[in-house]
């Protein structure tokens, strides 16, 4: 095993800051190069909660971790230095109520205008169990001026078969002034059910997030439990999982080419694309029992070993003939390109102080990739293609995706060659007040879970940080001051999911 | 661009002529629900239930005094721990996804298959909805996996419209309100409002473990337990999620197309 797939396995390096050092800290090391990656709270102990900065700094430099007692329940905010931390800081303050002096927007994010709650939910004096109280209020949205700006809340409840948003728009004929999306409809409190249950449950639980993110989850999950037990999974169970991550990536990315043609109404494109994405689904159903590749991991390797030899190999080149075909067909669509190029363009800058994540800031000029930037799994021992376009509209955001369904063919073609036999889990216990941060470049961008282990080996918090939870947050400064008609182009080209973001 | 014109019909029909004949389903190597022996149980274990992670196994004492194995398949999550756990082979995995039934109760194992009375239910007819069901979807706080399945429904594969049952934008042209996720806080409201949207008759499929019992999710601060107590549910189809064909079964069961296949937690045909 090279050096490099070990690293995901070292320890987070926590440094302990003072409050009112915080947004110095961070200034500096925006200033350096360096990067904030996101912000959560914990109980350290009852009734002391502990905030957690992850940042690095530097593009391969290993993640840390400020931790930063409030005084008096209140921290300063440093979104005003790292706008990416604004909606860390407002899910901090609704779900463990702690107040970030001089935030720009402090207002309500995870948890809906109208909670009447007597305590924050994970606050411990919160009854366990207890549904929130809820009376249905509105959400605070600018003042509108002019006689003849309109405003069109679409949702949460749309057209078609899609997941649950309020889509606000402010407009004046064609043209959109501001758009809101109201989110957290979907709040599902995932993070609390992870308390306390045992680790095989709690694989089952990140399966069920973000359910076209099945595996990505439970991998960043099953690794930061495997950090905080300091413990290495077999060379097989790696290479499996680095298969399997892939071919997640494989029918997510074919759907949405078939979407994205379904927004730019090319009927044929649509229904190429959502075939190719079934038959993906249906290899993961012949290879793992599950479409969606649940029910195989755990912490410590795999639940049971796979046999993707002799027929995926041979049943993948098939595809990929096909793919490319496809795939070069809507590259040679003027009616299809034309609605894609200048449509939602994302500045580099935006894209970076605002956090967007996976394909979309590649996109936009970020050669960024936690496979090869921080490798887990087997990825360290593979060649990784890493597309990168500067465009920033949402025909560079299609266009990263093609290449990167070429790399992941690619690389589960390299993984079947490279598979030896052997053993594909070892025991896995990670010791009492142990704590693990585990990622995953899942297929919209960067995943992580933090684990907190308790006395009981069981976790007393996890947090996760989805990709669609960055990309949602950047979403509405490509639709600011554009069309109407470009709307639905735009928001395809993003390919969010509301589960993954709202949890 | 006529180069696609070509292309589709170059490419031919892709849609599986199920489940007109017996075809493929495209659901090969994809698990159920699993299957149980109680008789083959070993005294006093209870490995399965204990490692459920949703209480759909229980152990409760029986009619003759010994203990005995109680399955509920509406909260199964087919995780497949408790065929993993077993240590007497009397628990295995299963290809029974096709799991729709209109009663609740016909999801709760039960040892003897003959005595279960077909409900009032079940004799009801969609008579007039057989070739033309329009459907009004609501996510109330899924996981996406239901929808990713729900959107599956008309890919080539499957192409539902050809078995004449249509997704609707309105709940105003809705026969069937079919529903996905745990119902949140937040959806609660949303749901209940797109229900008193639809004109008489109207209909609520639960899909997916989420909506028939809350599954993983289900409780906590911002979870409900499903449609249980919301809505009254005329079709219950337990999975996570429900493959695409197990969907399209449990449309074809209500509408009185093809018999329910599971009945006491069974499948019988």
């Amino acid at each position: 095993m090279t050096a490099l797939a070990e690293s995901a396995l070292t320890a987070v390096e926590t440094i302990p800051i003072e409050p009112e050092n915080l947004p110095a800290a961070v200034g500096e090391l925006l200033r350096g190069g360096g990067r904030m990656q996101m912000a959560y709270a914990w109980y350290s102990a009852p009734g002391r909660p502990e905030l957690r900065y992850i940042g690095s700094r530097g593009q391969k430099e290993d993640f840390f971790m400020w931790r930063c007692v409030p005084r008096g329940g209140a921290v300063p905010s440093v979104t005003p230095i790292s706008p990416l931390l604004g909606w860390y800081e407002r899910e901090i303050a609704d779900l463990f109520g702690i107040e970030f002096l001089g935030h720009p927007e402090p207002k309500r994010l995870v948890l809906h205008e109208g909670v009447r709650s007597i305590a924050p939910p994970f606050d411990p004096a919160y009854p366990i169990d207890t549904p929130l109280p809820f009376e249905p209020a509105e959400s605070g949205l600018p003042e509108i001026e002019g006689p003849d700006v309109q405003r069109l809340p679409f949702g949460p409840v749309r057209a078609d078969v899609v997941e649950s948003v309020e889509l606000i728009f402010l407009y004046v004929g064609e043209r959109i002034l501001h758009f809101h999306p109201q989110l957290f409809f979907k709040h599902r409190g995932m993070e609390k059910r992870f308390e306390g249950r045992s680790l095989a449950h709690c694989a089952l639980l990140a399966e069920r997030v973000s359910g076209v993110g099945s595996f990505a989850h439970a991998l960043a999950f099953c690794q930061a439990v495997e950090q905080a037990a300091g413990l290495t999974v077999p060379p097989r169970a790696r290479m499996l999982r680095s298969l399997l991550a892939e071919l997640e990536r494989l029918y997510n990315h074919l759907h949405y080419f078939g979407h994205l043609a379904h927004t730019t109404t090319l009927k044929v494109g649509e229904a190429e694309g959502k075939l190719l994405e079934e038959r993906a689904k249906q290899i993961n159903g012949r290879l793992a029992g599950s479409r969606f590749l649940r029910g195989l991991l755990i912490p410590g390797g795999l639940r049971r070993d796979l046999d993707p030899t002799p027929w995926l190999s041979g049943e993948l080149e098939r595809m990929r003939e096909e793919i490319a075909v496809y795939l070069a067909m809507l590259e040679n669509t003027n009616s299809h390109l034309d609605r894609l190029m200048t449509t939602g363009i994302l500045a580099h800058e935006v894209a970076f102080d605002q956090g967007a994540t996976g394909p979309i800031q590649r996109a936009s000029g970020f050669d960024r990739d936690l496979r090869r930037d921080h490798p887990y799994a087997a990825y360290g021992e593979l060649p990784l293609v890493v597309p990168v376009m500067t465009a920033g509209d949402a025909h560079a955001r299609a266009q990263v995706r093609a290449a990167e369904v070429d790399a992941s063919v690619a690389l589960i073609q390299r993984i079947l060659l490279l598979l030896k036999d052997g053993p594909v889990r070892v025991e896995c216990s990670p010791p009492a007040y142990s704590e693990g941060l585990g990622w995953a470049e899942s297929p919209r961008g960067s995943l992580f879970y933090a684990v907190h282990i308790a006395a009981d080996g069981t976790p007393s918090r996890v947090k996760i940080k989805s990709p669609s939870f960055s990309n949602w947050r950047v979403f509405p400064f490509t639709v600011h001051d554009t069309n109407m008609m470009d709307y639905a182009i735009n928001e395809a080209s993003f390919g969010l999911t509301v589960a993954g973001c709202d949890r | 661009m006529p180069f696609w014109t070509f292309f589709g019909l170059q490419k031919g029909k892709a849609t599986t002529p199920w489940p007109r004949r017996d075809q493929a389903t495209g659901q090969e190597g994809v698990f159920g629900m699993p299957r149980f022996e109680p008789e083959r149980c070993a005294p006093e274990c209870s490995e399965c239930a204990a490692i459920c992670p949703t209480t759909a196994i229980t152990v409760q004492p029986g009619r003759n005094g010994k203990d005995r194995l109680a399955v509920d398949y509406g909260r199964c999550v087919v995780c497949q721990l408790c065929v993993e756990a077993c240590p007497a082979d009397a628990a295995h995995a299963s290809f029974d996804w096709a799991f729709g039934v209109r009663d609740r109760t016909q999801l709760i194992l039960s040892d003897d298959v003959a005595a279960i009375d077909e409900s009032p239910k079940e004799r009801q007819s969609q008579d007039g909805f057989r070739r033309s069901l329009h459907i009004r979807h609501v996510d109330a706080g899924s996981c996406n996996g239901c929808e990713s399945e729900l959107q599956a429904l008309n890919n080539p594969f499957y192409n539902l419209h050809r078995l004449g049952i249509f997704f609707t934008p309105s709940p105003r042209f809705a026969d069937l309100l079919l529903v996905t996720g745990p119902v949140t806080y937040a959806m609660h409201e949303p749901l209940r409002r797109a229900y008193e949207a639809m004109p008489a008759p109207r209909w609520v499929m639960a899909v997916g473990t989420c909506a028939v019992s809350g599954g993983v999710a289900g409780g906590g601060y911002a979870c409900g337990n499903g449609l249980e107590g919301v809505l009254p549910v005329d079709v219950y189809l337990p999975g996570c999620p429900p493959n695409p064909a197990a969907i399209i079964e449990a449309l074809l069961m209500f509408l009185g197309r093809i018999p329910q296949k599971v009945k006491g937690g069974r499948v019988v045909s």
